[in-house]
């Protein structure tokens, strides 16, 4: 099975080299992929039939127990079906759709590479697997939306749509590896038959709500549905592929992945039903609001896959079994919807459906292909939605809230037939305007896929057993083992469900010559644009960057001293903090009696000279006054038992000063560049973090001294390295390798000096 | 002694603070070097300080008995005493060259530096 995926990615690899050469006519050659896996895929039908479930298993982070590994069951079977199967068409019909682009070589790159993400999705066992082709898709599908890049308006969409899916995954994430840590194993499998109930597990609310974020962002459900209609700047065939079977349906294989898991609890289902109720409603009305032809479509889109969550949300096998033929059905339909309408963007120059009319009599077979996957989508007989719609009838039917969960339904679907039928037969029907009369039938690569997904449309109506023996009740057996249902018929008889159907049908029509799309109705609804998620969260995406820049720009300003302002202030706040808390204040002013008069007067002049240094106006002063300074700190090394350290004081001391006064005469005038607040400000600071660090050392004095360290130079520095100074035996012997290195610091710093004071720049 | 020390400590740690606050240049050395100082001390102070007994093993012994000071911080603060001279004659020498591209000391007129380079 890897090798599918595999497959995918070494096309796309081979398009950077030789993509260039496909951009002529052969480009449907790679037509070939997509179908030669659909039939690969295909001989999977049998075997899964008889319950066979192929297993393949690469270690990947054995260590972590993450593994690439696969498994084909009914349900991935399904979607790989629909994948690859849609996939052909969309290949084939790109290949005349995006004939002589530029870029032609790269859309074929990243929609393979997109199929391929989609495939190790569906086949993946191990959730790790799974999230990182989930991201896989968002990435690719970024690419694929945004295909169109010198537009504004398809880049925001990618982003969009990137930052929305994205934003999912990582709640995926966040719920694989919750398995993980509650199970001990990635395997979707070996959860299910651990015998764990995660909906007893302390953990369950949270695994719930992340991968319904996940499922929710990915397969548009409101208030995340919005980065659906705006990836409908993508190119048809990328609109077509990414809403009728691949991405937007990884939500919900996600939510019918993790039933046997998850569901069957409160929480999972109210969630669920309310959320795709809401969807379904919301969407479908907005499409009653629209006048381009993929705006309505993507609403429409938006309003099944609605559907789609609120079946698994009743959640009997019944909804379940619904759900899993009404993907197909909505994948056939909506699939060659979208290539009429890319067909009818490409011959007219419009999607506008008020523009459009009277093509029948130009694009025949188009005009079919239309009415076919019109009856699909209305439900009508003989069409395999009919099938679909029946089944979900007989779900809300069966379900706790039978009344009011129909009602959902069938409001639903009446505002879908009208959708279906602005796309399939509105621009058919009609006079032909003027201007239309040029229009031709385009090639029949453009028109032969939607016409074959109408047939199939109906002959999966007519004989809905094929493929439900041979995919639904495998998948259903995955999802809730021991179940039965009644197999798919086309005919049930005279029963409530079809009072219900030809209610449907008649009100959606009813609807379709009561109401007519127009621009004035999409401009009112535009009015209340303010309130919709999209305007919603896009405004709380700004107002979260604004506060990161704001943020940003206030501790990274640019100005030196506010940086040390806020790592002192900080410091100051930890020390203080730290000092109220644990300080036993204690001050023995007993050492202060035995004091001479060389160290007092050493400190004075030392207090004085820092002060000095500090507010004279003069540089050579400040200067002078750092020398005094650092000789008095040499005395008081003197004083105190550090003949070593007063030599060197006293070198590099007055090293620094000869050094400063050679080159300070060099520079301007000392000023008073800050103003008085400014000074007072910092003064104050300096205050409190110089009182910090003195009542901090006075509290190190408290603690009593161990000196292990001090023994064990003091015995073994004539011993060992026979030498009687001991500080001078530290260096150069214990720590002799650290003073070299010292060394070479300074011989760094010499030839910058060097370096430096060498270095001409030219003026420009 | 040691609380006068700390004292001491505490305002070259001020002092410093306040200096590297300031616009100039050459305050932002002084300051540099006034809190080098002032962390020299802190080392020395909290290593314990003892009067009159340096580190250094008497003539005709090969080990300490008596009291002394500790030779460990001194050590230390050697080492930072002589690495601070070379950063501190790096960055003279570098103002003096900032000085003469830039032809100021004020460290606000420095924030683009793409021109000169």
């Amino acid at each position: 099975m890897i090798f599918t995926i595999l497959l995918c990615v070494i096309v796309a690899l081979f398009l950077i080299f030789f993509g260039k050469k496909l951009k002529g006519s052969i480009s449907y050659l790679l037509t070939l992929l997509p179908l030669s896996l659909f039939v690969y895929f295909t001989t999977f039908i049998g075997k899964i039939a008889q319950g066979e479930v192929p297993v393949q298993l690469f270690e990947w982070v054995p260590s972590m127990g993450i593994h690439l590994s696969f498994r084909m069951d009914g349900l991935a079977l399904l979607f790989s079906l629909l994948i690859t199967g849609i996939g052909t068409l969309v290949y084939l019909y790109t290949s005349y759709y995006l004939k002589g682009h530029t870029y032609l070589d790269r859309f074929y790159g990243y929609l393979s590479i997109f199929m391929g993400a989609m495939l190790g999705l569906v086949l993946s066992d191990s959730i790790m697997g799974l999230f990182i082709f989930w991201e896989l898709t968002s990435i690719s599908s970024f690419f694929l939306i945004g295909f169109n890049n010198h537009d504004k308006a398809s880049r925001t969409s990618a982003l969009q749509a990137l930052a929305i899916t994205g934003f999912g995954g990582l709640f995926l994430l966040g719920a694989a590896i919750l398995f993980g840590f509650i199970g001990s194993t990635y395997s979707i499998q070996e959860l299910i038959h651990s015998g764990i109930d995660f909906t007893e597990s302390p953990y369950y609310v949270v695994l719930l709500v992340f991968i319904f974020i996940a499922a929710f962002t990915k397969s548009a459900q409101f208030p995340f549905h919005f980065w659906l209609p705006g990836a409908m700047k993508a190119p048809t065939p990328v609109s077509t592929y990414l809403h009728s079977a691949t991405m937007v349906k990884a939500g919900i294989y996600l939510l019918l992945r993790f039933t046997p898991l998850l569901g069957n609890h409160e929480f999972w289902n109210t969630t669920l039903f309310t959320v795709g109720a809401i969807t379904m409603l919301y969407a479908a009305f907005h499409t009653l609001f629209r006048t381009d032809l993929k705006g309505i479509l993507a609403y429409s889109t938006i309003s099944v896959l609605g559907i789609l969550v609120f079946l698994i949300g009743i959640g009997t096998s019944t909804a379940l079994h619904a759900a899993l033929v009404f993907i197909v059905v909505h994948a056939l339909y909506k699939a060659a919807l979208f290539l009429i309408t890319g067909i009818l963007d490409h011959e007219t120059g419009t999607r506008n459906v008020t523009k459009l009319s009277g093509l029948k009599s130009v694009m025949m077979p188009v005009a079919i292909a239309g009415l076919l996957a019109m009856l699909s989508n209305a439900g009508m007989l003989p069409s395999f939605g009919f099938v679909g719609k029946d089944l979900i009838y007989e779900a809300t039917l069966q379900s706790s809230e039978a009344v009011l969960f129909t009602v959902f339904a069938v409001v639903t679907n009446i505002l879908l037939l009208y959708a279906g039928y602005q796309v399939g037969i509105k621009p058919f029907i009609g006079t032909l305007p003027e201007n239309f009369t040029s229009v031709h039938l385009p090639d029949k690569r453009l028109w032969m896929p939607p016409l074959l997904l109408g047939v199939l449309g109906m002959l999966f109506g007519l004989f809905p057993s094929i493929l439900d023996n041979a995919l639904f009740q495998p998948s259903l057996n995955e999802l809730a083992p021991d179940s039965f249902v009644s197999p798919l018929k086309l005919w049930h008889g005279f029963t409530f469900v079809l009072l219900l159907s030809i209610v449907t049908i008649a009100l959606g029509l009813l609807l379709v010559f009561v109401l007519q799309p127009s621009a004035v109705k999409e401009l009112k609804l535009k009015k209340v644009d303010f309130l919709a998620p999209k305007t919603l969260i896009r405004g709380f995406a700004n107002g979260f960057q604004k506060t990161a820049s704001l943020w940003t720009n206030f501790f990274q300003n640019g100005y030196l001293r506010n940086y040390i302002l806020t790592i002192i202030l900080f410091l100051s706040f930890l020390i203080g903090y730290y000092l109220i808390h644990n300080v036993t204040f204690s001050l023995d002013f007993n050492s202060l009696l035995d004091l001479t008069i060389y160290e007092v007067s050493t400190l004075l002049i030392m207090v004085v000279a820092v002060f000095y240094a500090i507010f004279t106006k003069s540089r050579l002063a400040a200067v002078a006054a750092m020398g005094v300074v650092g000789y008095a700190i040499c005395m008081i090394f003197v004083f105190y038992s550090a003949p070593d350290l007063a030599m060197t004081q006293f070198t590099i001391d007055t090293l620094t000063v000869i050094l400063f006064v050679l080159v300070l005469y060099r520079l301007p005038k000392y000023l008073t560049l800050s103003d008085f607040k400014t000074r007072v400000r910092d003064g104050f600071i300096a205050v409190l973090f110089g009182s910090l660090i003195t009542i901090l050392s006075i509290e190190v004095l408290q603690v009593s001294h161990a000196g292990e360290t001090k023994q064990f130079y003091a015995e073994n520095s004539y011993v060992l390295a026979k030498g009687k100074n001991i500080v001078n035996v530290i260096l150069v012997d214990f720590r002799g390798l650290d003073t070299m290195v010292e060394i070479t610091v300074l011989v760094i710093a010499a030839l910058g000096v060097f370096g430096l004071l060498k270095l001409r720049i030219r003026n420009k | 002694m040691e609380i006068l020390l700390a004292v001491i400590t505490g305002l070259l740690y001020g002092a410093g603070v306040y200096m590297i606050l300031r616009r100039s240049l050459v305050k932002l050395i002084i300051g540099l070097i006034l809190l080098g100082n002032g962390a020299n001390i802190l080392i020395f102070l909290v290593g314990r300080i003892v009067k009159g007994k340096p580190p250094i093993i008497p003539e005709d012994s090969s080990t300490i008995l008596d009291t002394y000071a500790d030779p460990v911080p001194q050590a230390l603060i050697l080492t930072a005493i002589v690495i601070s001279f070379g950063l501190q004659a790096f960055a003279i020498v570098l103002i003096k060259r900032a000085y003469k591209v830039v032809k100021t000391d004020d460290l606000d007129q420095m924030n683009t530096t793409d021109e000169y380079a």
